[in-house]
């Protein structure tokens, strides 16, 4: 079974990069993945088979997978590109598409023509906040210190975003918060936070009717929407050139509306942009569920598979020579401190997007508890047991097997157990990196800000978790011999 | 049947045998006894090659130990030592189990043990933890007598009991020992225990031989003013 498991996952790995398909990714908000789904519609038209991996989290995650061919496409602005990819290497200097291409080309990456709208970034407040302190621009916000900002957490840390706006406006503010983008919108909403930073298309804006403040010092670059490609994804150009100045930022925002605030599929909203009248993916959320479910299992199987054939001989090990031991915990405790979202991206550039790096962290996190129970069980048997099972005459193979794993058995298992609950929660996080499982309807439904699809990965996520645990009760019922449950 | 000679062992670093040497005759019970930390305990795994001296050696049958000589020693420590996880017939079959014994020589050597040790054969599905402590000193015992060894090694078998099942089990295994004419080591800290079993008594002090000899030999003629203190701290009921 985990032998099988395991050569999936060498499968894997290669059967993402055949040769026919183009890949196209998109960022972990709506707009992004809107324009992953045109690119989605243009390639079948031109009758490529496209497969798109949505919802990435974050601008370095599909930067990097299109630098190494894991993606062949994805929707970009020129801000971000000269602010962000570019920062190191002189991109805030690049004046003009031409020059931005230029750069670019150096990379082997093409770049599109503007699609026809700048989603600049903007501060937003509520017009109730914005009228009582008389706030109209960003200069203005200097006034009043003791405004409450969020920021979603990539503009909190971006070459143009928070600490180079604070600059260049001289902001006194000291109570920042980093939180998601679209949880902004509710955080402003309920009044937890007086401003928060916008994307200038951005449904919510005329929704919830925000006062958008002006940019009076110019400090946001232009952020023309362009579409970056690999020479992979030839068969997307004509019709990505085709998209020049099509979309202007009325038009994109009205798409937002749809699929945020209506609840159509980005698929359905992408096809009526282009004037298909083709089949959407929509997918039945139960048809969804059994996707992610597969999704989910793959990942935690896999990766649990894996840890438990690796630890469980390097807890014996350890519990064999002390000094290694020590040694061996202490790198997998480092192993286990680092923040799970880091470790997962941590992988990107070792093993690409998608199911393999996701794999890979998981097993790194679900090392540490089976590697500490199998060192504790078998340092913590009565030296009389050992002895006697020395003075009988078994060689150091038959005492391991057949008096030291069975006794140091239900606390080993203990700690499979603890990893695979640990997997299965922490595996939501792998959506963040194409990975799927239930993390993908979770970041949807924040995305969305639609509970009921948050609910649809937190639920069977929880219940997953529960079932192992019992399982796992199974399990210890006929692996720990009765002579120990007396 | 054993020779220590010219034994060096130390406790990390500790110093506890020094130029020690001891020969056990074959059939002849010894008992190895002293206060505690005078090395009785230790000489016995050093018998067993459960440690191993720094310098001169422990010769079984004028051969170096190593499994194959552990195989043929019985060993039984305080307590029984028992598998927990094993039932009484699955601690005492288990070497032989491992050895490629068929079932049925299995259980007719369990019947005879059984029989030897007056243990009933019906307790022999039970796991340790469901007999009491007689029990499982004599399920040690059938399990260290298992393989038919040529040497017996007791370390203190008796000591955790209650004086009742303590004075039947002395008394079924003096009868054992004497029947199977086995050599037999066995450690305690009891005179009385020692005398019972004992054709020759060692007293031992911090890995030194005070004296070796009957008891008899111990109470009439002690070597040393420390073999009077130890026979005197040996409280009787009928001593003043």
């Amino acid at each position: 079974m985990i032998a099988r498991l395991l050569l999936l996952l060498c499968l894997a790995a290669p059967a993402a990069l055949a040769e026919e398909r183009i890949v196209i990714g998109s960022k972990s908000f709506t707009e992004s993945v809107v324009l992953g789904e045109i690119l989605v519609h243009l390639g079948r038209e031109a009758g490529a088979a496209p497969e798109h991996k949505r919802g990435l989290g974050g601008t370095r995650i599909l930067w990097d997978a299109l630098l190494t061919g894991e993606i062949h496409a994805y929707p970009e602005y020129t801000g971000t590109i000269t602010h962000e990819i570019l920062a190191d290497e002189g991109g805030p200097a690049l004046t003009g598409i031409e020059a931005i291409r230029e750069a670019l080309a150096a990379k082997g990456i093409s770049m599109s023509a503007p699609l026809g709208f700048n989603n600049t970034y903007a501060i937003g407040m509520r017009p109730e906040t914005a009228e009582k302190f008389a706030i109209a621009t960003i200069s203005d916000l200097q006034r009043w210190p003791d405004l409450s900002f969020g920021f979603g957490n990539e503009f909190l840390d971006r070459g143009d975003g928070w600490p180079a706006l604070r600059e260049r406006y001289g902001l006194p503010q000291t109570d920042v918060t980093g939180l998601d983008h679209d949880l902004a919108y509710r955080g402003l909403d309920s009044g937890d936070i007086d401003a928060m930073d916008l994307y200038s298309t951005d449904a919510e804006i005329a929704y919830y009717g925000l006062a958008v403040l002006a940019d009076d010092l110019g400090h946001f670059p232009v952020y023309e929407a362009v579409i970056l490609t690999r020479p992979e994804a030839a068969a997307l150009v004509p019709g990505i050139a085709g998209l020049t100045g099509t979309i202007d930022a009325a038009t994109m925002a009205g798409l937002n509306a749809r699929v945020k605030l209506n609840g159509e599929s980005e698929s359905r909203v992408a096809a009526d942009f282009l004037a298909l009248s083709v089949e959407t993916d929509e997918e039945s959320w139960l048809s969804a569920l059994w996707r992610n479910t597969l999704d989910h299992l793959a990942l935690v199987a896999i990766s649990l598979g894996a840890a438990i054939v690796v630890a469980l001989p390097l807890g014996v090990l350890a519990a064999r020579r002390p000094r290694t031991g020590q040694l061996l915990l202490a790198a997998a405790g480092i192993a286990q401190t680092i923040p799970s979202l880091a470790l997962f991206v941590f992988m990107i550039p070792l093993l690409g997007i998608g199911g393999p790096p996701a794999i890979a962290a998981l097993f790194l996190y679900s090392l540490l508890p089976i590697i500490r129970n199998t060192h504790a069980g078998l340092t913590g048997i009565a030296p009389e047991l050992l002895e006697s099972a020395d003075a009988l005459g078994l060689t150091p193979g038959q005492r391991l097997r057949l008096i030291e794993l069975p006794l140091a058995g239900r606390t080993i298992l203990a700690g499979i157990k603890t990893s695979a609950v640990i997997n299965i929660g922490t595996a939501t996080l792998g959506a963040l990196i194409g990975a799927g499982g239930y993390g993908q309807p979770i970041l949807t439904g924040i995305r969305l800000d639609n509970t009921a699809l948050i609910l649809q990965g937190a639920i069977p996520a929880a219940l997953l978790a529960l079932a192992a645990q019992g399982a796992f009760e199974l399990v210890e019922r006929a692996v720990v011999p009765k002579g120990l449950r007396l | 049947m054993f020779s220590l000679s010219h034994l060096r062992f130390s406790f990390d670093g500790d110093p506890l045998f020094e130029d020690f040497g001891l020969e056990f005759a074959p059939g002849e019970t010894t008992v190895l006894i002293g206060p505690s930390g005078c090395g009785k305990s230790t000489l016995l795994r050093l018998l067993l090659g459960l440690l191993s001296p720094q310098a001169g050696g422990v010769a079984f049958d004028d051969a170096p130990l190593g499994r194959e000589a552990r195989r043929r020693m019985g060993y039984v420590v305080q307590g029984g030592g028992l598998f927990p996880h094993l039932t009484a017939r699955g601690n005492v079959a288990l070497m032989a189990r491992q050895l490629g014994w068929s079932a049925n020589r299995i259980e007719a050597r369990l019947a005879d043990l059984a029989e030897l040790v007056r243990l009933p054969i019906g307790l022999l599905g039970r796991y340790p933890a469901q007999l009491s402590g007689g029990q499982r000193q004599r399920v040690a015992l059938m399990r260290a007598l298992m393989l038919d060894p040529d040497v017996l090694l007791l370390d203190e078998p008796l000591g955790a009991l209650d004086p009742m099942v303590r004075h039947d089990l002395q008394t079924d295994l003096r009868a054992i020992f004497r029947e199977l004419a086995k050599t037999v080591v066995l450690v305690t800290h009891d005179l009385g225990e020692a005398a019972y079993f004992g054709d020759r008594i060692v007293l031992l002090r911090e890995g030194h031989i005070v004296q070796s000899g009957t008891a008899d030999d111990l109470v009439s003629r002690p070597a040393e003013p420390f073999v009077e203190a130890f026979v005197a701290a040996q409280r009787s009921m009928l001593a003043p």
